[in-house]
């Protein structure tokens, strides 16, 4: 079997396109769940699903195996794509119930299950091979990973879930940015980069003035430009959880649990 | 990954992201700044988040016009409905005429800048009721504060809104002893089409939601008030040696039947009313014992006049033989 992924620069484009088109609302259409779409009997629909949920969680499973099973990078590598393979080929992903908890916890367990039973090395060149599952770049992952050291005690869920939720972002961002560019917002999205990711990245601490002076820009402008990206953001954040849950009690609280004061 | 790989700020590559890694502390920034609504719009500033309810968020904001701090409650419900807003601000209209010292002001309502229905309140502070009650209040005052509770809800429904989530953490607490009713946004407004609450049927909390809520019946009344008064009541009497009198007015209260409660706040306000004054109270028939120890307690000093007057003239009559 060969799946085959966008690449990460034309799905963004292509999910843009479709945001934008939606955006006059406060909140992203109801679409049918990308869980639930797996279970169809269209391969079609079940195959555009399963690349929806592989680009939504394949980095945080590659992290997870970093991270908490101590995988080195080809290793972490393998096992992900095998995850995916499996989870496709098995129709693992089919058996979730949602009465038994969360699509996430499911994942989580299904993917230490496999790092658990994987043992032997005929198992590792039976990985990757002919099936190329990887929606991130992941040199890029790499350095995301460069100094998170600290997480490895971590209790499972937490680490899982705290990557889900950079996912998440990391997704919600990127499609922001590529709207921004298309609308010509290209300053409003540096002004967000710099103040929403940028500075506390840095744990620096910056105030609407010195942004405005740095941009060259009234302080009203700053907060218009802010307001308007970070808007997006929770639109594209809104967007994936709706793509990504079952039905709109999991949705209301995973929205709760991400944006919940 | 990401770090700035921009010569000066603002004069980045306008294809090339600046930021490629999200560090912990951006995550935890972003999820704090995303979901912040946006005012831009409008006249406050945002200072805070307050507390988080079932149907939207509460912040502390800054009314630059007034110069004061205000409350402001915004709907976050993400199955939000275009008529909602309409009936939100209908709404807020409504409870913006409920002037009354227990329910709290309604001053302005609008829209944020990214299509979120708001209004704006006094801002209370204090403490809610379930904590109130922790710090070991006497019966006296426990029923003192349903009373004036009653005043509030029966004032409301005398303009035709019927709160529907009465329940301790809707109760306030001011720091003078002000009993405020918060949270009026499951409210059901005589005449209105809905509520604010989406799927509206089935609006409020067990243990203090009537039968008629939880079956989803949509002819509600008063009397759902009732039952959610009595269901604070019975919460405030939890722990407490409560005389059979104020069980009855709890169960009265609380009847299932919603023909068998009080018909009106006003009516349970007036049997707590009648109880703390010593009365008979129509929710309890008392047997003549009881009548005659209810008496004897509410009259206990003309009766401890009498019976020490007839004591003494005993002691005269023994003592002089007259």
């Amino acid at each position: 079997m060969c799946l085959h992924f966008h690449s990460t620069l034309s799905m963004e484009h292509a999910l843009v396109s479709d945001a934008i088109s939606a955006s006059s609302g406060a909140f992203p259409d109801t679409h049918r769940s990308t869980v639930d779409a797996i279970r169809s009997g269209d391969p079609d629909v079940r195959r555009v699903a399963f690349d929806a949920l592989a680009r939504s969680y394949w980095k945080p499973v590659y992290k997870y195996l970093r991270l908490r099973w101590h995988r080195d990078s080809q290793d972490a590598q393998d096992l992900t794509q095998e995850f995916f393979a499996r989870a496709y080929q098995k129709e693992m992903l089919e058996q979730y119930d949602r009465d038994r908890g969360r699509f996430r916890t499911f994942l989580r367990i299904c993917v230490d299950h496999l790092a658990q039973n994987e043992h032997t090395a005929a198992m590792r060149i039976k990985r990757g091979g002919s099936v190329a599952i990887r929606p991130w770049d992941l040199v890029e992952i790499e350095q995301e990973l460069s100094g998170m050291a600290g997480s490895r005690e971590e209790d499972p869920d937490a680490v899982f879930h705290r990557e889900w939720l950079r996912s998440l972002f990391d997704t919600a961002i990127r499609r922001a940015r590529v709207e921004c560019e298309r609308q010509g917002k290209q300053t409003a999205f540096d002004v967000f980069e710099r103040y929403d990711l940028l500075a506390p990245n840095q744990g620096e601490s910056l105030t609407y003035a010195q942004l405005a002076d740095e941009f060259g820009v009234p302080i009203t402008q700053v907060t218009n430009y802010l307001a308007f990206v970070r808007r997006r953001v929770r639109h594209h954040v809104l967007a994936v959880l709706r793509e990504t849950t079952t039905n709109d009690a999991e949705f209301a609280v995973e929205v709760r649990e991400v944006l919940g004061a | 990954m990401m770090q700035n790989s921009r010569s000066k700020c603002g004069k980045s590559s306008v294809h090339e992201p600046v930021v490629t890694r999200i560090s912990d502390r951006a995550l935890e920034h972003l999820r704090r700044v995303t979901d912040r609504p946006d005012l831009s719009n409008t006249r406050y500033d945002l200072v805070e988040p307050l507390g988080r309810g079932g149907m939207g968020s509460v912040y502390l904001v800054h009314d630059r016009d007034l110069d004061r701090r205000v409350a402001l409650k915004v709907l976050v419900s993400e199955s939000i409905a275009p008529a909602m807003c309409e009936r939100l601000v209908k709404e807020a209209q409504t409870l913006a005429r409920l002037e009354h010292p227990g329910i709290v002001p309604v001053h302005d309502v609008g829209m944020t800048e990214d299509g979120f229905p708001f209004y704006t309140m006094k801002l209370v502070r204090g403490l809610r009721l379930d904590r109130h009650v922790t710090t070991g209040i006497a019966l006296a005052e426990r029923l003192q504060i349903v009373e004036r509770i009653c005043d509030a809800v029966a004032f409301a429904h005398d303009r035709g809104v019927v709160h529907r989530d009465l329940k301790p953490a809707n109760i306030m607490i001011g720091p003078f002893g002000e009993v405020l009713v918060m949270d009026w946004g499951v409210a059901h407004i005589r005449g209105a089409v809905g509520t604010l609450r989406e799927g509206g049927d089935v609006a409020g909390t067990p243990g203090f939601m009537s039968p008629e809520q939880e079956q989803g019946d949509g002819c509600l009344d008063e009397r759902s008030d009732v039952f959610g008064l009595g269901a604070l009541l019975r919460f405030l009497l939890e722990g407490i040696s409560a005389p059979r009198p104020l069980l009855a007015i709890c169960r009265k209260a609380t009847a299932f039947d919603r023909a068998l409660r009080y018909a009106t706040a006003g009516d349970l306000a007036r049997d707590i009313a009648q109880f703390r004054a010593g009365l008979p109270v129509s929710a309890y028939r008392e047997t003549p014992v009881e009548r005659a120890w209810r008496l004897l307690r509410r009259y206990r000093v003309p009766v401890a006049l009498i019976f020490a007057y007839i004591g003494m003239r005993l002691v005269l009559l023994l003592l002089t033989g007259n």
